[in-house]
């Protein structure tokens, strides 16, 4: 398929590991950002097409995963609301709050629905004038301007029964509580195409100069992946740390301007809980006051609602690069993507999630070593 | 109906989370047991699969039921019986390439044809939305009336009933069929071996993206239209093909529907212990819905059919099973996708395009878009 097929060609990928191989003289430890990311990299294999010692742990970029279980809960606690139709994004769907997900709240009688744009909440605004409709705001940079862009047409265009109840939170200042706790492994980063895409990759290189660290913004397909991941290596074995983009065919040093543009009229910089990391300061959007009457924290009751994370579950590490999947003893057996115990096995694009989708929860061993011979047998 | 096992662990499960859930404060509850029905119940996928092993077998388990293939076969005066049913519940009632009217004809079919029976008789079953156009019920009946004449089957009885506004969705409709299976016939999940070809019969993902784009008002560039078909005739021709041994030589079929290629490929090899290995670039999908299924982040490999089949096929007939099919307007773009094996039992792996190796699991809900 054309722009696809392009992307995931074995032979070039193997070229691409080749020179990795070529140029490495000791080990690295690679955090790729984002949750898409992840989930190319465990669907197409790419961790064990690596070179050995060329390591990519899974950072905080899975929007669903870092949204805190308190904003879940108020969420849950608005969709149960009479004269609600709350809206969002499909895999919200199943994060559970305190008591149950949104499925839940559907089969007991919550009108819940899964919209593919945010805007899609205007037209049923329009439709339902008796009904208050909320949309779940959630994401990063990339969800932003889509997320912003309903709640400027609400104003402009006089809809007074929509509101938003937003949890956007920003990649830099995650990358640097990552770099600044003293178990960071993370030597390098593949930095997150999409949010680039939107908000360029120029606030990136005071982080690179700080704590001299390579990031190469990285596109999803596999080559995308390997490519990047070779730019970094490159990096640090010459010894280089600054902000390089692979993913040039889609995004540019200044981002996407006109988006920016609108994040900065409706959203305003503040701090923000992370789900399993905590407060990170300055690290996320709130709505503007003169947002405050699209605000659904605001016009519903849930200031209240305060919900403390569980004590097992590892998600806050895994999140920051310093364990993995496998190092959770409750990763594939009390914990599964039916009944998630935490962040990361919440979103199809959670680490712990792609880990289990993928079989990684099976025997290692059996998902990853493939005999040769049955290989072989099969392709011939 | 899905696979007995793929529930097993889960219900180990509740004793040993006691304890550590006492533990957890406020935790975030993981969802044991859903107290209401929630739509991932009927997803064809783990969910379903709980309910089948909590609620319907506990109720009604015997030999023939046990043995949870997509239809029973029954022997009843020396005959050989293939018997099925199945409801169908579509939104919308009239969709690119078909209708609810179609599907409940090519679904049973297909069900009775995958344990290499030829259909006969159907029976059809309505649950009326008070304030249902006429002529949509019309235009409806029409459309079972062709695909009955298509497959060679005929309705032979059944029943009526209208619900208040509000208490259905315009149209439910059950059909259940018969058919009989030749002597020298034996298709069964169970009958995988190591060495086995994995035949799929065309593209895949077609009929469950032209819903969604139809559902959710998404226009994608090229119409993706429903490949829904009765596979009778299909099937028929597999089975003729030339052989200088028995009848024996096609060991499974199954017709993945909701749930997908990779969830039905995983009932298969629980049913028979084997492992399977796919390569991906050997899997039909059409350009439209892989890029359908790119935009939205869902897997065409869990994304439902409604005319296409999965054949077991023994090694040393593959090819010329192959031929057969491609000879069929249904079968034309049929393809070997990879193999049965004797290691990881239980396991589907798939070698991907890139190079790399994954596991294809069942899907344990509805397919979810992915945010970004």
């Amino acid at each position: 398929m054309k722009y696809l097929d392009e992307y995931r060609d074995g032979d070039v990928a193997k070229k691409i590991v080749g020179e990795m191989r070529r140029i490495q003289t000791r080990p690295w430890v690679l955090m790729e950002v984002c949750g898409g990311q992840t989930h190319s990299i465990v669907k197409n294999g790419i961790d064990h097409l690596l070179p050995e010692g060329v390591e990519l742990v899974h950072g905080p970029g899975c929007p669903v995963c870092v949204t805190p279980l308190e904003m879940i809960d108020k969420a849950h606690a608005i969709a149960r609301q009479k004269n609600v139709i709350f809206c969002s994004f499909g895999d919200m769907l199943r994060v559970p709050g305190s008591d149950g997900d949104l499925f839940t709240i559907k089969s007991q009688g919550g009108d819940v629905r899964v919209v593919y744009s945010p805007l899609d909440c205007l037209k049923l605004a329009r439709a339902n004038p008796s009904k208050q409709v909320v949309f779940f705001a959630i994401g990063f940079e990339t969800t932003a301007p889509a997320n912003a862009m309903l709640a400027w047409r609400a104003r402009e265009e006089q809809v007074n029964n929509l509101s938003l109840l937003v949890s956007h939170v920003l990649v830099p200042p995650a990358l640097d509580a990552i770099l600044q706790s003293p178990d960071n492994r993370v030597q390098g980063f593949l930095g997150p195409g999409h949010v680039c895409a939107v908000m360029g990759y120029s606030e990136y290189d005071p982080i690179s100069a700080r704590y001299q660290v390579p990031i190469v913004v990285t596109g999803f397909e596999p080559l995308d992946i390997l490519h990047g991941t070779l730019m970094t290596v490159q990096q640090l074995e010459q010894g280089r740390a600054v902000v390089e983009n692979q993913y040039s065919r889609v995004l540019g040093r200044d981002g996407n301007v006109p988006a920016q543009k609108l994040i900065q009229r409706v959203f305003e910089v503040a701090d923000r809980k992370w789900r399993g990391i905590g407060n990170i300061p300055m690290s996320g959007f709130h709505l503007r006051d003169e947002f405050a009457l699209y605000d659904a924290e605001k016009l519903f009751d849930v200031a209240e609602i305060a919900t403390l994370e569980p004590q097992i579950c590892i998600s806050g590490q895994i999140l920051r690069g310093i364990k993995k999947p496998h190092d959770c003893p409750a990763f594939g057996t009390l914990c599964t993507p039916q009944r998630p115990l935490g962040a990361t096995m919440v979103s199809a694009e959670g680490a712990c999630a792609a880990y289990y989708a993928y079989g990684r929860h099976l025997k290692p061993q059996a998902a990853v070593t493939v005999p040769v011979e049955v290989l072989t047998h099969a392709n011939g | 109906m899905a696979s007995s096992q793929v529930s097993a662990k889960d219900e180990e499960q509740p004793t040993s989370e006691r304890p550590l859930a006492a533990g957890f404060g406020s935790c975030p509850l993981p969802i044991f047991q859903h107290p209401q029905i929630v739509l991932g119940h009927g997803s064809g996928g783990k969910l379903t699969a709980d309910l089948i092993e909590q609620i319907f077998l506990p109720a009604f388990r015997n030999p023939v039921l046990d043995k949870l293939d997509d239809q029973a076969v029954v022997t009843i005066g020396g005959a050989r019986l293939a018997f099925t049913t199945d409801s169908f519940v579509v939104t919308p009632i009239f969709f690119p390439g078909g209708d609810i009217g179609r599907l409940a004809v090519h679904g049973t079919v297909n069900d009775l044809a995958m344990s290499g029976a030829r259909p006969l008789y159907l029976s059809a079953a309505f649950i009326l939305e008070e304030g249902l156009a006429v002529d949509d019920l019309r235009r409806v009946v029409e459309s079972m009336r062709a695909a009955a004449a298509e497959a060679g089957v005929e309705f032979v009885t059944g029943d009526t009933k209208v619900v208040n506004r509000g208490k259905g969705d315009q149209i439910f409709i059950t059909t259940t069929g018969i058919g009989v299976i030749e002597s020298g016939v034996n298709i069964s999940a169970d009958r995988a071996r190591p060495g086995d070809q994995i035949i799929l019969s065309g593209y895949i993902g077609d009929h469950g993206m032209a819903i969604m784009s139809q559902r959710e008002n998404l226009e994608f560039e090229g119409a993706i239209t429903s490949d829904c078909a009765s596979l009778n005739g299909l099937v028929a021709a597999m089975l003729s093909t030339p052989t200088a041994g028995g009848m024996e030589f096609i060991h499974c079929l199954r017709d993945p529907t909701r749930g997908g290629a990779a969830t039905t490929l995983n009932e298969i090899a629980k049913r028979a212990g084997v492992g399977m290995l796919l390569r991906e670039q050997s899997i039909p999908v059409r350009d439209s819905v892989k890029g359908a299924c790119e935009v939205l982040g869902l897997d065409p490999l869990y994304v439902a059919n409604e005319g296409k089949l999965l054949a077991i096929v023994a090694p040393e007939m593959a090819q010329a099973v192959l031929g057969q099919m491609q000879q069929h307007e249904l079968g034309r773009d049929a393809a070997i996708i990879g193999e049965v094996v004797a290691e990881h039992p239980g396991m589907v792996l798939m070698k991907t395009q890139i190079g790399g190796t994954r596991v294809l699991d069942v899907m344990f809900g509805e397919q979810l878009p992915r945010i970004c």
